[in-house]
């Protein structure tokens, strides 16, 4: 049995037996064993990118907020502008600490008039749930409800095409972040078209005990390739999505991560807002790299241009798509226009480098 | 997982196969290899340069992470295998054969003594924490 490098024992989610069958190879994320690949992590990505993967991602944290002041609740709480959202939508936004700092990125539900459901990330849910408890008032409630669900996302150009024969769901007629609730070969599921894989795809939110049976009927239904975490981190390294605890922290601000677009400052005030209103230049931005030379930037690698630390790596793998190694990073802002050329300093090395705008695959 | 006869195995999970008085080739186990998935870069050093036991000769990258290489014994490099720069992936498929990594002349044969035979290695991965049991 698995256990934490501390000690204790490690989350599974309701998919585990799956895994174990499958063979899956497991590892610790956040807590939780999780599978990190199955059948191997190029061979699952090509089939995300050419067919459909199957992903577990249970280990997801939700969080429920309700009541008379839900929807003033979230707009104050999160970065995005939630009276956007109807009944059967979704966004991806942010938690903001009052210096603009990320405390997670996430995607909300508004489920229905005066209930949301945010989707967090399994490393940030009891933080994020406190934060919620300690800024909410009297007219919300809010929930951690993360382990009444299972969470799996089928994506790939083929999802569509698996998904359907299942639900009486007309998934044509739904849009990117939009959801309805649907059966899915009898089981009630909110069928979500979302994603971290930068393909078309769904995400099916179940009772957790229903998620095993989800996951037979989906490999069942056709041409389905299990996916581990592995390959979730090179399609949306890929796609330059930011990762929590990578390119995201409580001391990056979402400008310098990119991420301005989910900050809307014009939609009145929100936690944050004030430290992002005073526009303080930048320090430093995230950037793509590509290496020019043989070798692999990792998390933590200095950046180096001519001569002067400009910066470090926060993500990088080998792009299975392109066959390059590909990274994501913080440079100083006289180091990030596309095309500089820099190096990436690997082992004592300094490997050549030329910052790039993402996503690295289209 | 194989633990082939007549080769020995260090800590850090690489071999030496003696081939012949001083001269010794050098690569991962099939247990590390599993352990870190797709092979996707093998950094090795040049012919000529020395490594010395237990420090760092090179780098192993999976598509996932890094592992450092770790000299089982010291000498010279006097062949790398060139056929990992277009075809890494050949670490997974046969580790203890075509994955070879590098081909070195040992400075000090007595060396081999520290390092496992294949029944004590054998031992030294099923029997490590972490490891997966099986599911038990």
């Amino acid at each position: 049995m698995a256990k934490k490098a501390h000690g204790g024992e490690l989350r599974r989610t309701p998919l585990h037996q799956r895994h174990n069958a499958l063979g899956a190879r497991m590892v610790d994320f956040a807590g939780w064993e999780m599978p990190v690949q199955y059948r191997g992590i190029q061979a699952e990505h090509a089939a995300v990118r050419s067919g459909a993967g199957l992903f577990d991602v249970s280990h997801m944290g939700e969080l429920e907020v309700t009541g008379a002041g839900a929807a003033r609740f979230c707009q104050r709480l999160t970065s995005n502008d939630v009276t956007r959202l109807r009944p059967s939508q979704a966004q991806y936004t942010l938690l903001l600490n009052e210096r603009a700092g990320v405390i997670d990125d996430l995607v909300i539900f508004r489920l229905e008039e005066a209930r949301y459901l945010l989707c967090v990330n399994a490393s940030r849910a009891d933080v994020d749930f406190k934060w919620l408890l300690d800024h909410a008032g009297d007219d919300v409630t809010v929930g951690n409800v993360s382990d009444a669900y299972a969470l799996l996302a089928l994506q790939g150009p083929a999802a569509a095409g698996v998904l359907q024969p299942l639900t009486a769901a007309e998934l044509s007629a739904l849009k990117p972040f939009h959801f309805v609730n649907g059966d899915v070969n009898g089981i009630c599921c909110i069928i979500s078209r979302t994603g971290y894989t930068g393909e078309d795809g769904f995400e099916l939110y179940c009772a957790a005990g229903d998620g095993g049976t989800l996951w037979d009927a989906l490999t069942a239904a056709g041409d389905v390739e299990p996916a581990g975490l592995g390959a979730r981190d090179t399609l949306r390294l890929e796609k330059g999505y930011s990762l929590y605890g990578h390119e995201l922290d409580e001391n990056t601000t979402p400008l310098e991560a990119g991420l301005g677009w989910v900050a809307k400052l014009d939609k009145g005030p929100f936690v944050g807002s004030e430290a992002l209103a005073r526009k303080e230049p930048l320090t430093r931005r995230l950037v793509g790299l590509i290496m020019e030379e043989a070798g692999i930037a990792r998390h933590g690698y200095p950046i180096w241009r001519e001569g002067r630390a400009v910066g470090h790596v926060t993500s990088g793998t080998l792009s299975p798509t392109l066959g390059k190694a590909i990274a994501l990073g913080y440079v100083v802002p006289e180091a990030a226009a596309p095309d500089t050329e820099v190096e990436v300093e690997i082992r004592r090395r300094r490997v050549r480098a030329r910052i790039v705008r993402v996503p690295f695959v289209r | 997982m194989e633990y082939p006869k007549g080769m020995r195995y260090s800590r850090e999970h690489e071999w030496v196969l003696v081939e012949d008085e001083a001269g010794a080739v050098i690569g991962i186990s099939d247990f590390a290899q599993n352990e870190l998935g797709d092979v996707v870069y093998v950094e090795a050093p040049a012919i000529g340069e020395t490594i010395s036991k237990d420090d760092p000769f090179g780098a192993v990258e999976s598509v996932k992470a890094v592992s450092d290489l770790y000299a089982p014994v010291s000498g010279t490099v006097v062949e790398v295998n060139d056929a990992l720069a277009d075809t890494p992936e050949l670490v997974n498929e046969d580790p203890y054969g075509e994955g070879w990594i590098i081909k070195v002349t040992m400075s000090d044969v007595s060396e081999l003594e520290d390092l496992m035979t294949h029944e004590e290695y054998k031992e030294y991965c099923e029997g490590q924490p972490d490891d997966d049991d099986g599911g038990a």
